[in-house]
């Protein structure tokens, strides 16, 4: 670890233009990943501006009847809360299928959707990695990819975003409010992650200095009917292989992530009804039980295999 | 040499409890020591080559740090009898992740950081790190771990085999699994005129003592290695490895105190580990399941620079009757870290192949696993033809099975399900020796009639403080609470390690023989009163004349449930059962924890651990609990741990066989011989992981 300045700033405005100025500086929430590299020396920031205390952990409600997530509000406190246990029951599902105990209670809404893949080689710095250094090569395509990138994986980098949270805030069309040097602007939750095409170290969309403050997810009436799935190498405590979150109604939406460094996600118009009844048809007509499921297509160890798989698969529930 | 059972068998909390879950009791890393400095190492960035320059400027001139050491400015140790340690006495690198330098600084952080800035530049030669079976290069060891002989031969096998009514030849596979106890190993050494003092993470301080005075040409006794409190080792504490050279001879250069505690990345390379297998087992029948021929041909790996040969298929050449058997054990000398024992090594991967192999001769001879394993029963050690002293796996098979509701069972696989999972059961059994190796122990009375019991002796967890008290208080009928033990300390008298489940065994035959012969001084020379100045005595336990008469093993029978998701293939274990046979129980509640943690790690074995080698690198590149997946609560379902009462006279004074090791053998076939019939899906490569079943 190397050595860096700590400030805590005493308001947004002053933490963005302490970032912002400092073109290695970052911002520092619940740590949990962040001081994990800083340790591994995976980044080497030489400032970190310490925004816990920044007035953003709130959940409340939207005049539309929506809700706004405070990106200061801790992974514990958004999936006990009381609305969106019973309004987003996918989210809070989704939050505890995450991380551990005491990793929630300090990982916040924000930095969530801004940890860093999980994928090994990008954590081991006498290995090279794309994404960590850009150019130095990409060991995980013929190695160690069990759960890595299904969909939109590149030449340079196949790696997957880790957040279980943020494959059920996309199923909810989630917006991003973001403060900048620039101001403020506001970034559907579906466009925030960038899949890594040739700058596979550009994880989002994010400019230098732009600071999370919330989240809003829409009135989604029919969200109270929703369920997050995670399938795992372990019942608890391991990023998933594949997960789905899925809101029904007649008109529903649907996330495929975990195959990707973003999420996928059905088209709202189309009743993802359908994709899980189709799949469900398919799996009877084909009288294997564990095949030719979109959920599954990657648990398969070799990349070719479950690459089709799973796009095909992913084609269908977004077509259907 | 019987013993007045009195505490013994109790169910007594851990006398450590409390200090341990208050946060109290020191482990090494913790011990305060003044002017402590903090080591940080280097390690290879490739798995064969050399290192052609280092350049340490850059951490040098780092405010803070100490002394930056590597192979070019290193004190030389003496010739080692284990060429791992031999720490920066070359330039040569044998595998990834070998310590090629370490930073001495002020802080852990600036050593840290200094570590970064060495510059190491290497010639680098192709490396290989690939095991498998049909490689040209497989040697035939000459022992395999501890002294068992290689190979083992009786009857014709390739005849048998070819006449049997029924036959079987499969090959089963497990990765390598790195030991991983919570505590990660951990050195503090400290220099003075009388020579070094260590607080050190161990499973045996004598053998690091030894290791050290060896290597730094001192007299054992100007090595003190103090380790009263272990975080846990499943035998990657029970040797000496590099890091604890490497901290003696940082706070050496330093000339100041050294503390060094490993990352959990750097325990992946540096503390050993289990080899991989991959096992030919054979089996012939006749018609009615009688076994003619058993064949258990094992390949794994060993490095480089020192050998070491698990010994996998020992197990197979006594647990069942064959007339005609055969087992073998073959390396492949990669350039790899060195493997070494992880709980029940040779037992643990073995009986995964075997316990497999008979659940499926007994499908293909339409019998019930039971029934098969109770035909095979041998009357004496097919092995060494000596009669067993004691022999409880039918006992625990039929205990098993009418706990586990195991007769109700429809044999077809692949047809219960349960919403959308399917669920099937399995057994098979467990095994593991029962030895022990000589130890000493002195015994202390003073005036007021408190006793004092010294030893060498180890705990990583295993309950052995509370057990060799309460051994000690049955041998000297005192009360428990005016018994006093001291362990962990190479100062105490010479010890077996906690190892080869053998610490309780070892140990508690010396502390009897201690108590025996203090009570009778005390009786003889004092008429029973004690002098003013105390009184004490030494004994001993030595190896087991019996052990030339008779053979002596534990066993068991483990029973599972599997229910396996139809659309994920996602495999859960709501339900295991361990039954054991395992002589006289020292402890209810310390051995109940020792054969849940063992079935709980099988159960790891089976679905969840593996170190994934990458062979480009020569790196176990999975190194971190993240993706070495370690079963958690969650996957834990109702573990149901029984005993069978064993009165064995053959073992020892207390009666007791070793426990450590037991529970995790047999764990993973039982659970893959469950979802076989569950799913109709033979699992012969460990984990059982979904993909396996989906494909």
């Amino acid at each position: 670890m190397n050595p860096f300045r700590y400030e805590r700033a005493s308001d947004a405005s002053s933490a963005i233009a302490l970032v912002a100025q400092a073109p290695n500086g970052v911002f520092l929430a619940g740590g949990t990943n962040l001081v994990d590299h800083m340790k591994l020396g995976v980044r080497q920031p030489d400032l970190l501006i310490d925004i816990t205390h920044l007035p953003y952990d709130r959940v409340e409600p939207l005049p539309d009847g929506g809700v706004r997530i405070g990106a200061m509000v801790r992974n514990s406190d958004l999936a006990a809360d009381r609305t969106i246990r019973t309004r987003y029951p996918l989210l809070a599902q989704a939050l505890l299928a995450g991380a551990s105990g005491q990793l929630r209670n300090l990982a916040t809404t924000g930095g969530n959707l801004l940890q860093r893949t999980r994928c090994v080689y990008f954590q081991d710095i006498s290995k090279p990695c794309n994404k960590r250094v850009p150019g130095s090569g990409c060991p995980a395509r013929e190695g160690y990819h069990r759960n890595l990138a299904i969909l939109g994986a590149s030449e340079a980098c196949i790696a997957t975003h880790p957040s279980d949270m943020a494959v059920a805030m996309v199923a909810l069309d989630a917006i991003v409010h973001v403060l900048g040097p620039n101001g403020e602007r506001t970034i559907p939750l579906v466009n925030f992650h960038r899949l890594p095409g040739d700058e596979p170290q550009r994880d989002t969309v994010l400019e230098h200095g732009e600071l999370i403050t919330a989240l809003d997810l829409p009135p989604l009436a029919f969200a109270t009917r929703s369920h997050y799935r995670k399938v795992r190498d372990r019942a608890s405590y391991a990023f998933a292989l594949v997960s789905v979150a899925a809101a029904i109604e007649t008109s529903a939406t649907c996330a495929l992530p975990w195959a990707a460094s973003r999420m996928y996600r059905g088209e709202r118009q189309k009743p993802s009804t359908r994709c899980v009844e189709h799949r469900r048809r398919r799996r009877r007509s084909a009288g294997l039980p564990m095949q030719n499921s979109p959920t599954h297509g990657h648990c398969a160890t070799t990349r070719s295999r479950f690459h089709s798989r799973a796009t095909s698969s992913c084609a269908r529930c977004s077509t259907s | 040499m019987n013993l007045t059972i009195r505490t013994i068998g109790a169910p007594l909390d851990r006398i450590d409890g409390p200090k341990k879950v208050t946060g109290t009791a020191t482990y090494a890393f913790e011990y305060p020591v003044e002017g402590a400095t903090y080591a940080f190492p280097v390690q290879s960035t490739i798995a064969k080559g050399r290192i052609v320059s280092i350049d340490a400027s850059a951490a040098r001139a780092l405010p803070g740090v100490v002394t930056v050491l590597s192979h070019e400015n290193a004190p030389r140790l003496a010739a080692l009898d284990n060429a791992e340690l031999a720490v920066f006495q070359s330039d040569a690198i044998a595998y990834h992740g070998q310590f090629v330098a370490v930073v001495v600084a002020e802080t852990l952080e600036i050593a840290r950081q200094a570590a970064g800035l060495v510059m190491i530049r290497y010639e680098e030669q192709p490396h290989d790190v690939e095991l498998r079976a049909d490689r040209a290069d497989l040697y035939k060891p000459e022992k395999v771990n501890p002294s068992y002989e290689t190979d083992t031969f009786s009857g014709d096998v390739e005849a048998a085999l070819a006449h049997a009514a029924v036959t079987l030849d499969h090959t089963y596979t497990t990765p390598a699994y790195h030991n991983n106890p919570l505590e990660p190993h951990a050195t503090v050494a400290t220099w003075s005129d009388d020579g070094v003092t260590l607080y050190d993470a161990n499973q045996g301080a004598h053998r690091i003592c030894d290791d050290v005075a060896q290597a730094f040409r001192l007299p054992s006794e100007r090595v003190r290695v103090i380790s009263p409190y272990v975080g846990g080792g499943f035998g990657s504490k029970a040797f000496t490895h590099p890091h604890v050279i490497l901290t003696v001879m940082a706070a050496q250069a330093a000339g100041r105190p050294v503390k060094l505690a490993l990352t959990r990345q750097q325990m992946f390379a540096v503390v050993g580990y289990r080899t991989p297998t991959i096992q030919r087992m054979r089996l012939g029948a006749d018609s009615n399941g009688q076994l003619t021929a058993i064949a258990h041909d094992v390949v794994e790996q060993t490095s480089t620079i020192r050998e070491f040969a698990e010994q996998t298929a020992v197990a197979t050449r006594m647990m069942y009757a064959a007339p005609n058997r055969r087992t073998t054990h073959r390396l492949a000398r990669l350039d790899v870290p060195l493997p070494t024992i992880m709980r029940a090594p040779g037992e643990c991967p073995g009986l995964f192949a075997l316990e497999s192999a008979m659940d499926e001769m007994a499908i293909a001879c339409g019998l019930d696993p039971i029934e098969l394993r109770v035909r095979n029963e041998p009357e004496i050690d097919p092995d060494s033809g000596h009669p067993f002293s004691s022999r409880g796996l039918v006992a625990c098979l039929r205990e098993g099975a009418q706990r586990f509701g195991w007769q109700q069972r429809d044999p077809r696989p692949g047809m219960r399900s349960d919403g959308r999972w399917l669920t099937g059961t399995g057994v098979a059994a467990s095994t593991y020796p029962a030895r022990r190796r000589p130890s000493t122990a002195l015994v202390r009375v003073d005036r007021e009639g408190r006793y004092s019991v010294l030893i060498d002796a180890s705990d990583i967890g295993t309950g052995a403080w509370t057990v060799l008290t309460q051994i000690a208080a049955d041998a000297l009928e005192a009360p428990l609470e005016r018994v006093h033990i001291e362990i962990g300390d190479s100062a105490l008298p010479r010890a077996q390690i906690a190892g080869g489940s053998m610490g309780t065994t070892s140990w508690g035959s010396a502390i009897v023989d201690a108590a025996r012969k203090l009570r009778a001084r005390l009786h003889d020379e004092y008429d029973g009163v004690i002098p003013a100045g105390g009184l004490e005595a030494t004994g001993e336990g030595g190896e087991n004349p019996e052990a030339q008469r008779f053979a002596m093993h534990s066993y068991g029978a483990q029973f599972a449930e599997a229910r396996v998701n139809i659309d994920t293939g996602e495999v859960r274990v709501p339900r295991l059962l361990g039954v054991f046979a395992a002589g006289r129980i020292m402890n209810a509640k310390t051995a109940r924890s020792q054969f849940l943690g063992g079935m709980t790690m099988g159960l790891s074995m089976a679905l969840h651990e593996q170190s994934v080698m990458d062979p480009r690198f020569g790196d176990y590149v999975n190194h971190d609990f993240a993706e070495y997946h370690i079963a958690t609560n969650a996957d834990v379902g109702t573990i149901d741990v029984t005993w069978i009462d064993e009165d064995d006279p053959h073992l020892n004074p207390m009666g007791a066989k070793g426990i450590g090791e037991l529970g995790i053998t047999g764990t993973a076939a039982a659970i893959a011989n469950a979802v076989y019939h569950a799913t109709g899906i033979r699992i012969r490569d460990l984990p059982i992981t979904l993909d396996k079943l989906l494909s």
